[in-house]
């Protein structure tokens, strides 16, 4: 607060300490609370930059590599040229004398009885593995030559997907993805629950029932009809699941600001604003709202995993992201489907889903310890 | 003291909080003889209630005891919990201060005293029914056989108060610590319980440990005392000395801290500020779909009263006398009926909109000061709130100047303006609610019962600001208590209310002095038993 004079000197204002500060410190204490912040905190900068960092993009489709499995060694592996280079250049009618690959640079000895031809090099080019082709010796007679090709290496340090894209970009973007529609649409519930709430548990009475009524009836409403209708009407999109999700969430936000709110009124601090003659947004604002974002604080942390649950579980039906994009749930469903010949399509994205919950739950456990009251 | 049936020395209690340590008890020795009442006398935490705590093995989790307690010949520190249960419960009881908490709402009463019997004493169902009628019955509930299966909601505070003395009482044990039994209950409850408890204690022989604040309770109750300051015994005595002669300045401080003083009338001539007539406050309750038609209570019925300038009027009446909602009445914040007058303007009938322009000469000061104040906002946007909506074109400058001022006014330092009310003490937090009052310079401030949750001592200097604010802003005051002695000295004129109607009404000291109605009389006998007497008339100076 700045102090300006202008009659009286003003004594300038020692620091307190607010219950949010109170709570962060006992938070702080949580080991398991901070252990999840900071897995949280790695797991949100890595989905932020990480496609950006990583060599492959998420819908990039390497025809050559298949499902390869997950591995620290580049591709292609050493025994793996040989036979892509004879594939390669089968159509090219040479007969290949030698093959040794060195320093990701493969040397080809061929023979043939025509000339060769020095363009040979660019069947050995259509292959995703080879680039640089290039004809080191042709013999005088055109009957032999040296063919060199860097081999491309690639790190699919996760492994490649049924068609053949980096798991490990796609489970990038994927929690990419989850998190902002988990952290949307809890935005999304926050701000109309909240207020909602708010506002029928101060006004009551009448108000109160019929916008609590209102609520009733949304929540009568089946959650994966109501999905399909919005799809049917606005078509699949990314900004409608999280609308969707956040417009179902609210509900249940909006009944415990409601109860919160009916226990604040009758509190003396309320009445004392009252009798000051303060209008009823100012004491929303000040009074009754700031009061009630303990338990809506805890309430958020385990809202967003169930909604990246929920938003799973919709991509899992087809009714959630649509493809090259793609979301832990949709990720899971797929690895779901390869179980038997691709273990690391289901094994990584599950992990990455397990642990952004479990971190995001540990942590909702830790808010509630440090924001109840009894524990004062 | 040949026989200490319970003997704690040299007991330490620390609490492990994340400011480090707190040092709750610090070394307190103690001994209660066979059939006597102790009285642990402190402010609060002072720690008298933790060291009995301690005893009974009832600390808070983050709490450690060290030193002894042994009752007869039995160490109590660090017993197993297996060992202390079968003491604890049975051979020293307990029983705590609030009556509403303590019983569990969702068993009868009479399943909840039988327990301990059954426990400890292997009675059989039918037997143990008999001996809680029998309970009920010794403690003075009426109907004992039908109140046997009464639910807690059913029965009144002090009725419950005395169904937690029948539930300590249940195995005859030799010890009962009552902490702050009364402190919850009215004045005449009080007086009740307090009887009970004297008779009880003759009849069975046991020893009480009462820990109190109150040293008119003490003075009536007690054979000796043990007086406890920040968790340490200051001084120990009987009651007699003590009392005649006490050597600490502490307890000098103590004794001395009954409100004290007069407040002389304004002059006749005085213009009328507020004025409320027939006032009316009804409440509806239950009623609806099914339930049929709804019952109404009137909590005021009818009640005329008149302020005039620089008057104090004292509403006093027990709870549920409706004296806090005439106080709100008057400030229509509630629905009430009848003709209220501020200055000229009839306010019957204004609503929330109209009633702005006079809120900031009608304020309002709450009894819990822990919770009139939004734990969420600093003291100092606490203070200026008022000014956001009477004076918005204050800078915020001018609003932390203002808030400045108004502390100081309360005696406040004004550089704690920027911290948030859980880093206040009670007494302080009240400073904080007053200053939040008067910051509007208001004409008349309704006091809801600003004292009745401190200790005495700060109630002393609660009252002490409360009239020098009057005498420097010419302040009129409607001061609700139940509290008689604080009434006394901030009041010049006295409404005293029972059910909703005045029962009697008068300058203050034709009320105290010659109480014609009944219950008023009843009131001033229980209250001030001890203070209408002549040996006390130091304390009324």
């Amino acid at each position: 607060m700045s102090v300006s004079d202008t009659t009286a000197p003003v004594p300038a204002a020692g620091e307190g300490r607010s219950l949010w500060q109170d709570a962060w410190r006992r938070l702080r204490r949580n080991k398991a609370a901070v252990l999840s912040a900071l897995v949280l905190a790695v797991v949100i900068l890595a989905a932020v930059f990480g496609p950006y960092v990583v060599p492959h993009a998420y819908d990039t489709v390497y025809s050559n590599y298949v499902r390869t499995p997950a591995s620290l060694e580049p591709y292609p592996r050493a025994d793996a040229i040989e036979p892509e280079i004879r594939a390669a250049l089968r159509r090219a009618r040479v007969d290949i004398a030698s093959i040794a690959v060195a320093d990701g640079v493969a040397t080809v000895e061929v023979t043939s009885e025509r000339e060769i031809d020095p363009r040979v090099t660019r069947y050995l080019e259509r292959s995703d593995l080879f680039t640089n082709g290039a004809v080191q010796r042709l013999s005088d007679d055109r009957r032999s030559a040296t063919l060199t090709a860097d081999v491309q290496q690639f790190h699919f340090y996760l492994g490649t997907d049924g068609n053949g894209r980096d798991m490990l970009a796609r489970i990038l973007v994927a929690t990419r993805v989850s998190l902002a529609i988990g952290i949307l649409a809890t935005a999304v519930a926050l701000v109309i629950g909240v207020t909602y709430g708010a506002v029928a548990g101060y006004f009551g009475g009448k108000v109160d029932d019929v916008m609590m009524r209102i609520v009733d009836v949304l929540y009568s409403l089946p959650f994966i009809f109501f999905v399909i209708m919005l799809v049917v009407f606005f078509g699949r999109n990314f900004v409608l699941m999280f609308i969707a999700v956040g417009a179902i969430e609210w509900l249940d936000m909006a009944r415990i600001v409601r109860g919160q709110t009916l226990a604040l009124k009758r509190r003396e601090f309320v009445q004392a604003a009252e009798a000051l003659g303060v209008e009823n947004a100012g004491i929303l604002k000040r009074h009754i709202i700031p009061n009630t974002l303990g338990p809506v604080v805890i309430y958020m942390t385990l809202m967003v995993p169930r909604v990246i649950i929920l938003e799973s579980f919709l991509s899992f039906l087809g009714l959630g992201v649509q493809e090259p994009l793609t979301s832990l749930g949709v990720l899971i469903a797929e690895g779901a489907r390869n179980i038997e010949g691709a273990t690391w399509l289901l094994v990584y994205p599950a992990i990455t889903l397990a642990l952004v919950l479990f971190a995001l739950n540990f942590l909702g456990d830790g808010l509630r310890d440090a924001l109840d009251p009894k524990d004062r | 003291m040949t026989d200490p049936v319970l003997s704690v020395s040299g007991l330490d209690v620390r609490f492990a909080t994340p400011d480090g340590d707190v040092h709750a008890v610090k070394g307190v020795s103690l001994q209660v003889a066979r059939g006597e009442t102790v009285a642990i006398v402190g402010e609060s935490g002072s720690g008298k209630s933790q060291t009995m705590m301690a005893v009974m093995g009832l600390l808070a989790s983050n709490g450690r005891v060290a030193g002894s307690a042994r009752y007869r010949d039995q160490e109590l520190v660090g017993l197993p919990l297996k060992r202390l249960n079968t003491i604890r419960g049975s051979r020293i009881t307990m029983i705590f201060q609030e009556p509403m908490t303590s019983l569990d709402p969702l068993y009868r009463v009479g399943r909840q005293i039988a327990e301990p019997l059954i426990h400890h004493r292997g009675l059989g169902r039918r037997q143990a029914r008999a001996r809680v009628v029998e309970l009920l019955r010794l403690v003075g509930i009426p109907e004992p056989e039908r109140r046997v299966d009464s639910y807690p909601h059913e029965l009144s505070g002090g009725q419950r108060q005395r169904v937690m003395i029948a539930m300590a009482l249940a195995c005859e044990p030799d010890v009962l610590i009552a902490d702050e039994p009364t402190t919850a209950l009215d004045v005449t409850i009080q007086a009740q319980i307090l009887d009970l408890l004297a008779d009880l204690k003759a009849r069975l022989g046991m020893a009480i440990v009462f820990i109190t604040h109150d040293l008119g309770i003490v003075r009536r109750f007690a054979d000796r005392v043990y007086v406890m300051k920040s968790g340490e015994v200051v001084e120990e005595g009987p009651v007699g000395r003590l009392f005649a002669a006490p050597a600490h300045a502490y307890t000098r401080m103590l004794l001395a801290a009954e409100p004290t003083g007069r407040k002389e009338p304004p002059p006749d001539t005085a213009p009328v500020l507020l004025e409320g007539r027939n006032v009316k406050v009804g409440f509806r309750l239950g009623g609806g779909f099914l339930a049929g038609p709804p019952i109404e209570i009137n909590a005021v019925d009818g009640v005329t009263v008149r302020l005039v300038r620089g008057q104090t009027i004292g509403i006093v009446g027990e709870s549920g006398s409706g004296k806090s909602t005439l106080g709100r009445a008057l400030l229509r914040l509630n629905h009430g009926t009848g003709q209220i007058r501020f200055e000229h303007h009839d306010i019957s009938r204004a609503d929330r909109r109209e009633m702005r322009r006079y809120r900031r000469e009608l304020q309002l000061v709450f009894q819990d000061p822990f919770g009139s104040l939004s734990p969420r906002l600093t003291v100092g946007q606490i203070i200026t709130e008022g000014l956001l909506v009477h004076e918005p074109r204050l800078t915020r400058a001018d609003r932390d100047r203002r808030a400045v001022e108004a502390m100081r006014e309360v005696g406040l330092d004004p550089a704690t303006r920027n911290r948030y009310p859980h880093e206040f003490s009670g007494g302080q937090r009240q400073r904080i609610a007053i200053a939040r009052a008067i910051i509007l310079k208001p004409k008349v401030v309704v006091l809801d019962e600003p004292t009745s949750a401190l200790d005495r001592s700060v109630q002393k200097q609660i009252v002490d600001l409360l009239r020098d604010l009057q005498a420097r802003h010419g302040l009129s005051y409607l001061f609700i208590s139940h509290d008689l002695a604080v009434v006394r000295a901030l009041a010049d004129h006295i409404l005293v209310m029972k059910a909703g109607r005045v029962v009697e009404e008068g300058p203050t000291d034709a009320i105290f002095d010659a109480p014609r109605h009944p219950y008023t009389q009843a009131l001033m006998s229980a209250a001030l038993g001890h203070a209408t007497r002549p040996d006390t008339a130091h304390a009324a100076g």
